[in-house]
């Protein structure tokens, strides 16, 4: 493979579950030692990507090289190139932090002093090196996760997967994760693509790559991506929000949505819209608020809906719902 | 830094012995480190044992058979041939005898069960993920499964045997070592039958139907429960056909020294062995399926 190959090369990628259509024509690229992030709701697509691109799954259609071998056609090549962080632990509880390192090793061909090395270098990395003989199941979520990524990095990888590196975790444990992330990337060229619906997660990519219902909708840095929504965003509150809307439209023109009962409004000159839009409607609008655009607004400009389905919220994982649980 | 590149021109699975190997010693460490699964698993088929066989003991009389000399356990059943007359009570004989080596399969079973059950959950939420993402054969991952379930099963058929002497058995080293490797292969069978069963599964509720509508009847039905003599013909014609009877008929051989009807110790150790390599491909074959439409 030659230098400037791409780590990852997604080209329409299609998969389906029984009839629901799960990935539609997926296709993008992620450029060596970049940190990519495919953002999405959940039934995005972006779980069965992160499955194919990982071998767990065989895609209906479409190719996906990584490391310069095809997914499918040769799997083993891929495997050997990729570290994988799950976002329900991989870890065995009932083993020792080390004794998990040991069988992974193994799994990849590693074995004896050699091994043992590399995993001491690992601990010690991830800061656990006095835990090492303790079982998993007296770890913190912080740490569990810690011994996971040592766990990925053991054959030396070119590239990291990570689903929902910041689900399940506090704050503190999610800065720790990134951390630990960047480093990789400074000091050893690593490669990391993650899948996440957490928008301060997303901020942390270079680029990211959008997803909804199975189809990129977007790609760019977390800066391009704002500045395509332009300006500011105008959420207004108010008891009639489709009226709101419509006579906003007639006198400013634009495109304003409605979404959970507030309209939300582009505009580039977001701050100086507000005193006009109050003067035009006076004693209609409960309340305003005016926001460089974030990454929740990028989606809604391009989808019309919203990135967080109202079930979910930063600092947990996100509640399914038996209606909304349509498989990842 | 170097990354580990491996040229397209070699083979890239990860040898195969070091992974099953690694994947069995798991298994034992795991089920080591559990001790009320320990318990569970260890005093069930004993207890079950006692309490039916002495329960069911001096009642005990199979149909149309001469139990053979007194002090011989269960006598040939098979060569005397029908012969109403000769029902002979033995008191060192009887229905804790009979049920010995049947229960010596159920301590196999259970292992195999408990073995395969934890495919389930480790799938999709646990360690088989790190596994299945590693360049590692489907081969080895069934590979090390199966010899964990094996070495297991054997462990605690071993110690179960240690009881024989109570039900009247006399254990001879020949036996008793033949025991042991006839309860290795059927072990290798029902745990990679196991696998077959579990791999496709999404859930354990629907493990535990299959356990009580195929594995425990496999077992009733295996001659560990009643002989075919005096059972009715279709039980009968079922348990000939059950590959799982093949093997405890062969283990009461070995320890009892006795038949049965239908196999003798060579039929026994044939379909044993062809049920083991049989569902072992089987088990190979399921995990090496490509997975597309399971979420």
């Amino acid at each position: 493979m030659d230098e400037n190959a791409p780590i990852v090369a997604v080209d329409r990628l299609t998969h389906r579950y029984r009839e629901r259509i799960a990935l539609d024509g997926v296709s993008f690229e992620v450029a060596a030692g970049e940190i990519v992030g495919l953002l999405g709701p959940n039934g995005s697509g972006k779980s069965t990507l992160f499955k194919a691109l990982s071998t767990l799954i065989t895609p209906a259609g479409g190719a996906a090289r990584v490391c310069g071998h095809d997914v499918v056609q040769a799997p083993d090549l891929v495997r050997r190139c990729i570290g994988v962080v799950f976002q329900n632990p991989s870890l065995d509880k009932k083993l020792t932090a080390r004794e998990n390192l040991t069988h992974q090793g193994h799994m990849y061909g590693l074995r004896g002093g050699p091994l043992r090395e590399r995993i001491a270098s690992l601990l010690g990395w991830v800061g656990l090196q006095e835990r090492a003989g303790s079982l998993v199941e007296t770890f913190s979520g912080g740490m569990v996760r810690r011994v996971e990524v040592a766990k990925a990095m053991l054959h030396e990888p070119q590239l990291l997967l990570l689903d929902e590196p910041g689900a399940g975790l506090d704050p503190g444990a999610r800065r720790e994760t990134w951390n630990m992330l960047c480093d990789l990337r400074e000091s050893r060229g690593a490669t990391i693509l993650f899948t996440t619906h957490l928008m301060d997660e997303a901020d942390s990519a270079d680029r990211l790559v959008i997803l909804d219902q199975g189809r990129v909708v977007a790609v760019g840095t977390p800066s391009q991506l704002r500045s395509q929504v332009g300006g500011g965003v105008v959420r207004i509150e108010a008891a009639y929000a489709q009226e709101l809307a419509s006579d906003v439209r007639q006198r400013f023109g634009g495109e304003p949505r409605v979404l959970d009962g507030a309209v939300y409004v582009e505009r580039p000159d977001g701050f100086a819209f507000v005193p006009q839009l109050v003067e035009a409607f006076p004693g209609r609008i409960a309340s305003v608020a005016v926001g460089k655009p974030t990454l929740e607004d990028v989606f809604m400009h391009h989808t019309g809906r919203r990135l967080y389905d109202g079930f979910e919220d930063e600092d947990s994982v996100a509640f399914h719902s038996p209606q909304r649980r349509r498989g990842r | 830094m170097q990354a580990a590149h491996v040229t397209d021109a070699k083979a890239t699975a990860s040898p195969l012995m070091l992974a099953a190997v690694s994947l069995a010693k798991r298994e034992l460490v795991r089920f080591l480190r559990q001790r009320s699964r320990i318990i569970g698993a260890l005093a069930t088929p004993p207890i079950f044992w006692l309490f039916i066989g002495s329960g069911l003991n001096r009642s005990f009389q199979p149909a149309e058979s001469g139990l053979g000399s007194p002090g011989s356990g269960l006598g040939e059943i098979a060569r005397t041939g029908p012969n109403p007359q000769s029902a002979i009570r033995n008191p060192k004989s009887g229905y804790l005898a009979y049920f010995f080596p049947g229960s010596l399969v159920l301590v196999v079973l259970f292992t195999a069960i408990f073995s395969t059950i934890s495919i389930i959950e480790d799938r999709n939420a646990g360690f088989l993920q790190g596994i299945l993402v590693a360049p590692v054969s489907r081969t080895a991952i069934v590979l090390g499964k199966v010899l964990g379930g094996t070495v297991l099963a054997t462990g605690q058929g071993l110690l179960f045997l240690a009881l024989a002497p109570l039900a009247g058995i006399k254990l001879s080293v020949a036996g008793t070592l033949g025991a042991i490797v006839l309860i290795g292969l059927i072990a290798f069978a029902l745990t990679s039958m196991g696998v077959v069963l579990a791999w496709r599964m999404d859930s354990s509720a629907g493990f535990h139907s299959i356990m009580n509508l195929l594995l425990m009847p496999m077992w009733v039905l295996s001659g560990a429960v009643f002989p075919t003599e005096g059972a009715s013909a279709w039980l009968a014609w079922i348990v000939r056909v059950n590959p799982l009877s093949y093997g405890v008929a062969g283990v009461r051989h070995l320890l009892a020294n006795s038949g049965t009807a239908f196999a003798g110790m060579t039929l026994a150790t044939v379909v044993t062995l062809a049920f083991a390599g049989v569902m072992f491909l089987l088990a190979v074959a399921i995990v090496r399926l490509p997975r597309g439409n399971l979420t």
